[in-house]
């Protein structure tokens, strides 16, 4: 039926040498299957033979747990609360926020609060003072762990690296107010 | 009889019962759940039963309603990403990708040859590692303990991987418009490389212990079957459509990233069965496996995201992308008024979806074989209820 109308920009049976660009070639063929097949086609019949043939295959995956049992360098079971010594996080593990302090006991926090403004949850805040020559530090950097995700913006917002993930990860406690940590030793200078 | 009928306590509005039958039997109702073992979560269904066939099943939502699309409407772009971790945990890098596309189709940022590698590699990982979960549960689910111990061996592989990227095991928070959030570790690659050569030895190892096994398969040929019209008018997606034969993968329909790079096959069921689902997931595996070694086998140098921007700021309009989860099409709308904060996010999620086939395929069945049906449609809660 579409090929008997007659298109409106039909191009002529003879058409002039270089007229119009050349058509952008046909995508290449798919050259290998898009789509497998993984169906069980129909219930096989029943029989003796396959009868068997099932149970023998339920040997083996018995098998399976027997070569477990034969070689038990291959299981990964690791005790957790009697490991606690030898355990290590991978380096980027995000634990719960810690503000790093050198040796003279000072952090590098200018209390800029991209941080506070780069939390979903409102978990930090920053308080901040004056020191002795009136300009604005920090004066106590409130973090509240209940309401925190661990989502990471605040260290990536962060330009001093003032804050980072810590690696500890125990952070279950009995009443709630533990939970609501002043992170800095010092105020700011 | 008659005493009976009217002693009995009235039935909440909705819910309705057929007459007693004259041998004094009748319908009645079962709560399965919201704590219920094997619905995976706080999902709590409505069944209602003859003897041991099931007539009804109706699923009651909303026990993990966190409003996490209202609360995207007060949190900037990037803020929103780390939301959408805690929807379909088992998919979230996938998830975040699905935001972090609709962010960089708005704002025309591009994303460097190595964070595209970076996003395909650690989507395939993360299919194969909610795959895993499944497939022990699934075990689980049908009396098989063992197999649970099985998947959470080979699962904590890639959880560790995930830990060394990123630095969290479940809600990973990674991606960034334009890239990632961090680049690999130093001898990532080398560490996916060797997982995969122990996948493939595990995923036999897999088709030994359950595949092959004649009860599990006695208890999966037949039951719950969707047919393909249904499938798609349900609007089931992923492995559960697939396996009733609706043949579309987002990955390999509507490409994004860059997997229209990689050659793998879409696996596809026909019977629409339990067992289908079960080895369209297995199948799955071994072309996500597929798809990684083409990946670390050309892993290019190079940046791992494109310049940041301090603010994303984006324009009016309404913006969709569209991934491919390890359960189905996980769609992210984004309507804008030009300003850091959407205006309205709505997320398309595949466990809604196939939770409404749930009542077809259950109907006529036994209620063993609806812990069957539930387990191989692999729902996740949180992403159903959001």
């Amino acid at each position: 039926m579409s090929e008997e109308t007659p298109k409106p920009d039909a191009t002529p049976e003879v058409k002039p040498a270089e007229a119009k660009p050349a058509a952008p070639p046909p995508p290449p063929p798919v050259t290998y299957p898009r789509s497998a097949g993984v169906t069980m086609a129909a219930a096989p019949k029943a029989s003796l033979s396959r009868f068997l043939g099932d149970a023998f295959g339920l040997f083996k995956g018995m098998n399976v747990t027997m070569r477990y049992f034969r070689k038990p360098s291959r299981i990964v079971t690791r005790e957790y609360p009697e490991n606690r010594g030898t355990l290590k996080m991978s380096e980027r593990f995000r634990g719960q926020v810690v503000m790093p302090h050198d040796e003279k006991n000072e952090h590098t926090c200018t209390a800029c609060t991209l941080c506070e403004k780069a939390c979903p949850n409102g978990s930090i805040s920053i308080l901040t003072t004056k020191n002795l020559a009136s300009k604005r530090v920090l004066g106590a950097f409130v973090y509240r762990l209940s309401s925190c995700t661990l989502c990471n913006l605040c260290i990536e917002a962060c330009p001093f690296d003032a804050i980072r993930m810590g690696h500890g990860f125990e952070m279950a406690t009995f009443t709630r107010d533990p939970l609501d940590l002043i992170l800095n030793k010092t105020e700011g200078r | 009889m008659e005493a009976l009928k009217t002693s009995a306590p009235a039935l909440p509005p909705g819910f309705s019962l057929r007459e007693t039958r004259a041998d004094g039997s009748q319908e009645y109702f079962l709560n399965m759940g919201p704590q219920h073992p094997s619905t995976h979560g706080v999902l709590k269904l409505v069944v209602r039963l003859d003897g041991e066939t099931v007539v009804e099943v109706v699923p009651h939502l909303g026990f993990i309603h966190r409003a996490i699309e209202k609360m995207g409407e007060n949190e900037t772009f990037v803020q929103y990403i780390h939301l959408t971790d805690r929807m379909d945990y088992l998919s979230s890098h996938i998830n975040n990708l699905g935001v972090c596309m609709a962010i960089e189709k708005a704002m025309g940022i591009g994303v460097p040859e190595r964070g595209e590698y970076i996003r395909v590699l650690v989507s395939e990982l993360q299919r194969i590692q909610s795959h895993l979960l499944w497939w022990g549960a699934f075990g689980m689910d049908l009396g098989a303990v063992s197999a649970f111990l099985y998947g959470f061996k080979e699962r904590e592989k890639i959880t560790q991987l995930f830990e060394e990227l990123c630095g969290a095991r479940l809600t990973m928070n990674f991606f960034r418009p334009g890239g990632s959030n961090a680049d690999v570790p130093e001898g990532f690659i080398g560490k996916v490389k060797e997982l995969l050569e122990e996948m493939k030895f595990s995923l036999d190892e897999f088709d030994t212990l359950i595949s092959k096994n004649m009860i599990i398969r006695e208890r999966c040929f037949g039951v719950g079957r969707l047919s393909r019209e249904r499938a798609a008018n349900y609007g089931c997606s992923g492995p559960v459509g697939r396996a009733s034969g609706v043949d579309f993968d987002v990955r390999r329909d509507d490409p994004y990233s860059i997997y229209d790079r990689f050659k793998f096959e879409v696996p596809l069921g026909s019977n629409g069965d339990c067992l289908d689902r079960y080895l369209v997931r297995i199948a799955e595996m071994r072309q996500s496996v597929r798809i990684l070694e083409q990946v670390v086998a050309a892993f290019p140098e190079g940046q791992y995201r494109s310049k940041e921007k301090a603010s994303y700021k984006v324009p009016a309009g309404s913006y969709f992308s569209a991934v491919e989860t390890a359960r189905g099409m996980f769609g992210t709308y984004f309507v804008s008024d030009n300003s850091f904060k959407p205006y309205r996010v709505k997320s398309r999620s595949p466990n809604f979806s196939n939770l409404s086939a749930l009542n077809e395929m259950a109907q006529g069945g036994k209620i063993a074989d609806l812990v069957a049906i539930l387990s191989t449609l692999d729902l996740i809660i949180p992403d159903i209820d959001r």
